[in-house]
């Protein structure tokens, strides 16, 4: 394990904000388990819970809060002109951090959503879920982490993205979709796995090169960000 | 135990100096002008960057580090520019004013951190050396968050000092820190000059400076004021006029009495007295009694005016 890695998990667990992370995937498991155990029809509940709780609320606010955390807290206190003051190429900041934040949430959401997969259709969903939840993970990382490098405000930003961008556009303007990460998520899990439970928007092949183009373009740009960082003097 | 003997990483054999050189430097937020035009030169031993709050030191001092792109100017390490380039780290340290630490750390795993950042051949030799050359083995297990304000300052300082750096800039460290902490803050920083090394601090506090630097520099208003040996800087601080209020029973024949006094330059009357502005402050201030007897005025009031640390440094900017 890198030290900038240990550094960042040893920050992101020592922060109170950490336990943030637990309500929603619990609150997750819990309406699958419920809906499952009434014997409510799984494609009754199965969309609403996978898609409008796990896809679509879990997973963008557990990566907007780690996401944020790994190095938006860090610029907040100052404590990363610490690791700033190091002979270390900038992506040898950026990529451990990014890989933590996309572990942690990756590990955060798989658990739920793959029980709740389960629950509502079959292992196969349930795996598909995990695999596509984890792509998610990376992109909205990556996403995050670049918003925590370009604004003082990166968790307001990002909530503007998930619930406005994703969430309200989405439903009516169709376009936005195409910019939309959760869409991709959707798009692949179903792919991998065809339920019927997922409503798919965008295809297959979109999805993949988009996920893709977030996750490295973000990357790049926080990379480039860290480059440039500027600790605001005391006239500012 | 932990006894390596300071002296260990400052008196070892340093490798070749190193230069700090800015020319012309300025930084600008918007309308305002926070360092302008700042030139300078800063080779091996101690040299204080002194000037009131707000002067910009920490803005100056931001951009020496690479932390910060000067808006017009160069700033180069032995050449190479600081700014968007991590490289100049192996040479240089830096301890910021903002007293951010991880708390969530012990202080050897915090040094550690840094000493393991720099790829140091021993990080844990390295760590366990620049703890003990700040004096923090006893409470080096503890976490941070527990430390006092002049405990995590050497913590900071430990870090900074981790890859034995041939510049180190600090920026006022010796806020918080108490008389001991202070002197022995001192000596390092004078031992790490003597070796060889490019130390510069920033202070708004004379004393200081004075203890610590036999050059300084002096910022005034975002301006570099003064620069040089410190003793030649002090005279010019303490020759400058000084302006008195004094009010007396007869403030017109008092007048007239100190205008025969040398050290007086001028005086001025009007209806709250007098204002009375004398070349040197020991021998007006010895004077002015003996005049008032003399001419048998009685002396109501004596002020001196403006002795802010603003002004002396403001003088100093017109001298």
């Amino acid at each position: 394990m890198s030290t900038v890695s240990w550094i960042t998990a040893r920050g992101l667990f020592g922060r109170r904000r950490f336990l943030m992370l637990f309500p929603l995937p619990v609150v997750l498991v819990l309406l699958a388990v419920l809906s499952r155990s009434l014997g409510v029809d799984p494609g009754a509940w199965g969309p609403p819970v996978l898609v409008g709780l796990g896809l679509a609320v879990v997973l963008p606010v557990v990566a907007l809060i780690v996401g944020t955390g790994v190095l938006g807290a860090e610029i907040d206190d100052g404590t990363v002109v610490h690791i700033l003051t190091k002979p270390l190429p900038r992506w040898q900041i950026v990529l451990p951090k990014l890989a933590v934040a996309t572990g942690v949430t990756a590990v955060t959401v798989a658990v739920p959503i793959y029980v709740a997969g389960v629950l509502a259709h079959s292992v196969r969903l349930g795996l598909a879920l995990v695999v596509a939840a984890c792509l998610g993970a990376l992109a909205y990382s990556a996403l995050f982490l670049a918003l925590s490098l370009v604004t003082r405000r990166p968790v307001l930003l990002g909530l503007v993205y998930v619930l406005i961008w994703e969430g309200l556009l989405g439903n009516f303007v169709s376009g936005t979709k195409v910019l939309s990460i959760q869409q991709y998520v959707i798009a692949l899990a179903d792919r991998l796995a065809p339920s019927g439970l997922l409503e798919t928007t965008v295809s297959v092949p979109v999805a993949a090169v988009m996920t893709a183009l977030f996750s490295v373009g973000f990357t790049v740009l926080a990379i480039d960000r860290l480059r440039s960082f500027s600790v605001a003097g005391e006239t500012s | 135990m932990t006894t390596t003997s300071p002296a260990t990483v400052a008196g070892a054999p340093t490798v070749a100096a190193s230069t700090l050189d800015l020319a012309g430097v300025s930084r600008w937020y918007g309308n305002v002008v926070a360092v302008n035009d700042v030139s300078m030169r800063l080779g091996p031993g101690v040299t204080g960057l002194l000037g009131p709050n707000g002067a910009g030191k920490t803005t100056l001092l931001h951009m020496m580090a690479g932390f910060l792109a000067p808006s017009r100017g160069t700033v180069a390490l032995d050449g190479e520019p600081t700014w968007r380039n991590p490289e100049v780290y192996r040479r240089l340290g830096l301890v910021s004013e903002r007293e951010a630490v991880h708390t969530f750390l012990t202080a050897y795993e915090f040094v550690l951190a840094s000493a393991k950042l720099h790829r140091l051949p021993d990080p844990k030799e390295a760590a366990r050396r620049a703890i003990a050359l700040v004096e923090m083995e006893d409470a080096q297990n503890r976490r941070i968050g527990t430390y006092s304000k002049g405990m995590r300052q050497r913590t900071r300082v430990a870090a900074a000092l981790v890859h034995d750096p041939q510049v180190l800039l600090l920026d006022e460290p010796f806020n918080g820190m108490d008389p001991r902490q202070r002197l022995h803050m001192m000596e390092l920083l004078h031992r790490l000059g003597g070796a060889g090394r490019t130390i510069l601090f920033s202070s708004h506090i004379l004393e200081e400076v004075e203890q610590v630097s036999g050059t300084v520099q002096v910022m005034v208003a975002g301006r570099l004021a003064a620069s040089g040996d410190f003793r030649t800087i002090r005279r010019l601080m303490t020759n400058r006029p000084h302006v008195f209020a004094v009010r007396s029973a007869d403030d017109r024949a008092l007048a007239v009495a100190l205008m025969a006094e040398p050290s007086v330059t001028g005086v001025e009357l009007d209806r709250s007295g007098l204002t009375v502005r004398a070349g040197d402050y020991g021998a007006f201030t010895r004077a002015l009694p003996r005049i008032a007897l003399a001419k048998g005025i009685r002396v109501q009031q004596l002020v001196p005016e403006d002795e802010s640390l603003e002004s002396v440094f403001s003088y100093l900017v017109e001298a």
